[in-house]
């Protein structure tokens, strides 16, 4: 299959300059796509659908009766960022994280940035995310933000913004490892010649990481006994829970496996009562313990908060990170990361408006039509207006919405999201939007895995990434210094 | 010290083990019996209805079905997700089972039992494929694949431990109802012994549970009462019954680390009266007491062990 007929048109594309000219680093992967035979590309597509499937790498869809799992579909056409590129990108995703690390302890301790004045009170009092069960927690080391998950996205003018920081429980890692080994087995030539680092050692990072919640107090000498808390196999990232928990070679357990008491978690096994130190908890603060937060959920463990409190056992992430992820306190980001790093931030945000600030509400309704919409409190691409895209009916539902819980929104300028050629209707390449999430690992020190989910919209001209919502993913590739680019 | 097995994954392994058994024995039993109908004359009496009976579920096909033909009977046992017992329902709560465990069994055990879902799943009721002997043959390996690939890909832990406890129970149970319900269709022609039919028709029983060769290398001639022997009491034949009890409890004694020949909880007590009994009965007591009657209580005794099993291991502890 060729590239002779693609059209970046006017986006940022990820793989080629101009029409027929593909980026520097570009070009031997377009040569190699190139040189397959007539059909072959297409067999390797079928053969990467057939794998995922046989290799069960499948997602929940809710309110789907039908077939409620389903692959979710893999591009073979590689995303690719330059070493340039990256060595900025993480060290702009160390600097945001770090700060945002220290906001959250600032919030639950003194407040000393509320007391300063750089973000008003009320915004950070009013939004549902935070938690006044976790003031005065302490977790090991001062770490709050072990696993994140943050979304970035390239505009029309090349730059990376960020646009999601997602500290609460980000999902999606593991399939950027699945996807670079279906690469690797389906099409491996494809690699030829470039230096792609590594993704498949995020597991033992993420052990490592995990190893480093020492808890106070607990009776086990050596190694603490680290387990993966899932909502069980219903969740729509339960393939992710069991391949992590599998992969670190740590239990996989479900709320009701455990039971928590002031002194410590235990787990319910064959012989008995086991002592938890370390939860990797892939439960939201809401449904964690019925006893601290909601009373009606059935997946918690009852005990859990007070537990944590006590320091007798170590969660992951913290609970009450959501009101760093607030998409309101978003808006705040770069005050914060001068406020505690001193420095003007590495990585830009997405210049937003706040509803609740009366001026910038009127210019949000005024200009429906242009910007998108999001709920505060919302995430997987839900609750959301995209202007340019939507209907009279959907931007007049949206203005009542607004003007009723000003707070709860928030608006953006559209972006006009960067493209990589992808496979479409088996028989061309078209440009579809991306954007693109690393993983960060909060433990000794601040690590970001090389790599990510480049997650891409695969109806035409859509701009909605989600999988829920007709995404699709990518491999991800960043190159290293000594590479061809 | 290996690391401690929850109680929620020990029973979603052991019912994992189970159900692929239980798909395996109904994929066999049915391939059997299509093969069998091939040697037999027409008109030489329903041979679909007793397959029904040796799963138990006579009383639901009936209702559901009406009359026993190869049709209905390969439908309600091969496809029939009303059916719990059916081969698709067996293999969906296999990898239901499984899916729930994917981190304690290895990749190779869950990819290949989610390509049995699958193959089970892609065969339509419009094509001939269910009919197929060569559909029931492909679950068969699928099972042993899957079963070959636990012994060789996981490591034998404890986990590992409740998978062999729930398939020995399961085979042990399946061979104990295929006896029975045979042996009692089959009684009328013991006077006809040395007939071609009886000898086909006792062939199939073995063949049903893939003892065929290894009954002739231990007895030779076709008999019924050394058949029974052989399927009850035999201590080497995978699927004899006195080889899969001596199995399980040999591998719940290796869970609870108890000694062999002593006990340390209900479920080791009943086994091991169980074993002794079937250890040191002549099978002229057997026949005796009537094979039925044994059988029966023999399956109760099992149905007890399955229950002591899930109490012993299984249970939620009490909050400390």
């Amino acid at each position: 299959m060729q590239f002779s007929s693609y059209d970046p048109s006017s986006f940022y594309d990820e793989m080629f300059e101009a029409p027929g000219t593909p980026r520097a680093h570009a070009q031997l992967l377009v040569e190699t796509i190139e040189s397959l035979s007539e059909g072959q590309l297409l067999r390797y597509k079928h053969a990467a659908d057939q794998l995922l499937l046989q290799m069960g790498i499948t997602f929940n869809v809710y309110g789907d009766d039908a077939g409620t799992e389903r692959i979710f579909p893999f591009d073979l056409v590689p995303r690719i960022v330059t070493a340039a590129e990256w060595q900025r990108l993480e060290r702009g995703l160390q600097q945001r994280i770090h700060a945002l690390n220290a906001f959250l302890d600032d919030i639950y301790h003194d407040q000393k940035i509320l007391k300063d004045g750089v973000i008003p009170a009320e915004v950070i009092l009013s939004a549902a995310s935070y938690r006044p069960q976790c003031k005065g927690l302490n977790p090991p080391r001062g770490v709050w933000c072990h696993i994140t998950g943050t979304d970035l996205v390239r505009d029309g003018d090349g730059e990376f913004y960020v646009l999601e920081d997602n500290l609460r429980v980000p999902s999606g890692v593991s399939y950027v490892l699945e996807n670079r080994e279906v690469l690797k087995r389906i099409f491996p030539q494809v690699f030829e010649g470039l230096h792609v680092r590594p993704v498949n050692d995020y597991p033992s990072r993420l052990l490592e990481m995990l190893h480093t919640l020492e808890i106070s107090g607990s009776t086990i000498s050596n190694a603490p006994r680290v387990v993966l808390l899932t909502p069980g196999i219903y969740n729509s990232a339960y393939f992710e829970h069991s391949f992590l928990a599998q992969q670190m070679g740590v239990q996989l357990v479900e709320g009701r496996d455990l039971a928590a008491t002031p002194s410590g978690v235990f787990m319910r096994t064959t012989k008995g009562l086991e002592r938890v130190d370390v939860i990797y908890r892939r439960i939201d603060d809401d449904f964690l313990d019925p006893r601290a937060f909601r009373a009606d959920s059935l997946l918690g463990v009852p005990g859990l908060m007070e537990a944590c409190c006590n320091g007798r056992v170590a969660l992951a992430n913290a609970p009450g990170n959501g009101v760093a992820d607030d998409k309101v306190i978003y808006a705040y980001v770069p005050e914060i990361i001068r406020y505690y790093e001193g420095a003007d931030p590495i990585l830009p945000n997405v210049p937003t408006f706040l509803c609740w600030r009366e001026k910038d509400r009127q210019h949000v309704l005024q200009n429906l039509d242009k910007l998108v919409v999001k709920a505060a409190n919302e995430a997987g691409g839900y609750g959301m207006l995209v202007g340019p895209h939507s209907t009279v009916a959907q931007r007049a539902e949206f203005a009542a919405r607004i003007s009723a819980n000003p707070r709860n929104y928030i608006a953006q300028p559209t972006l006009s999201l960067s493209r990589v050629p992808t496979l479409v209707d088996d028989d061309h390449f078209e440009g579809r939007h991306v954007d693109l999430r690393p993983y960060v690992l909060y433990g000794k020190d601040i690590w970001v895995l090389p790599g990510g989910l480049t997650r891409v919209a695969l109806r035409k001209g859509s701009l909605v990434v989600n999988s829920s919502q007709g995404g699709g993913s990518k491999d991800t590739w960043v190159l290293s210094g000594s590479g061809a680019a | 010290m290996t690391p401690p097995l929850l109680s929620r994954v020990a029973d979603s392994v052991y019912w994992m083990a189970r159900y692929i058994e239980r798909a395996e024995n109904v994929a066999r039993f049915i391939g059997v019996n299509l093969n069998l109908m091939l040697d037999l004359p027409s008109g030489e009496g329903n041979q679909w209805q007793p397959i029904i009976a040796t799963t138990g579920d006579a009383a639901a096909f009936t209702k559901r079905c009406g009359e026993a033909t190869r049709e209905s009977v390969i439908e309600f046992l091969a496809r029939d997700n009303a059916n719990p017992n059916s081969i698709a329902s067996c293999v969906r709560a296999a990898r239901e089972n499984a899916r729930s465990v994917r981190e304690t069994i290895s990749s190779e055990m869950w990819e290949q039992v989610n390509s049995l879902y699958l193959m089970v799943q892609a065969s339509n009721p419009q094509s001939s494929s269910v009919g197929d002997p060569s559909f029931f043959h492909d679950i068969r390996m699928a099972c042993h694949l899957f079963q070959g690939l636990t012994d060789s890909t996981m490591s034998h832990n404890e986990a590992w431990h409740f998978i062999r406890v729930g398939q020995a129970l399961e085979r042990a149970d399946k061979t104990s109802r295929l006896l029975d319900v045979k042996y009692f269709i089959l009684l009328p022609s013991l006077s006809d012994i040395g007939t071609p039919y009886d000898d086909v028709q006792w062939s199939a029983v073995l063949k049903s549970v893939s003892g065929f060769e290894m009954y002739r290398k231990r007895h030779g001639r076709i008999a019924p009462r050394r058949i029974v022997e052989f399927l009850l009491l035999d201590n080497d034949f995978p699927r004899a019954v006195r080889y899969c009890l001596g199995r399980a409890d040999r591998y719940i004694h290796d869970i609870t680390g108890t000694p062999p020949g002593t006990f340390s909880c209900s479920t080791e007590q009943r086994l091991g009266l169980l074993r002794s009994e079937l250890d040191f009965a002549p099978v002229d007591i057997v026949f005796k007491t009537g094979l039925h009657e044994f059988l029966d209580a023999l399956q109760g005794k099992m149905n007890k062990i399955d229950e002591c099993i899930s109490n012993d291991f299984f249970a939620q502890r009490e909050t400390p």
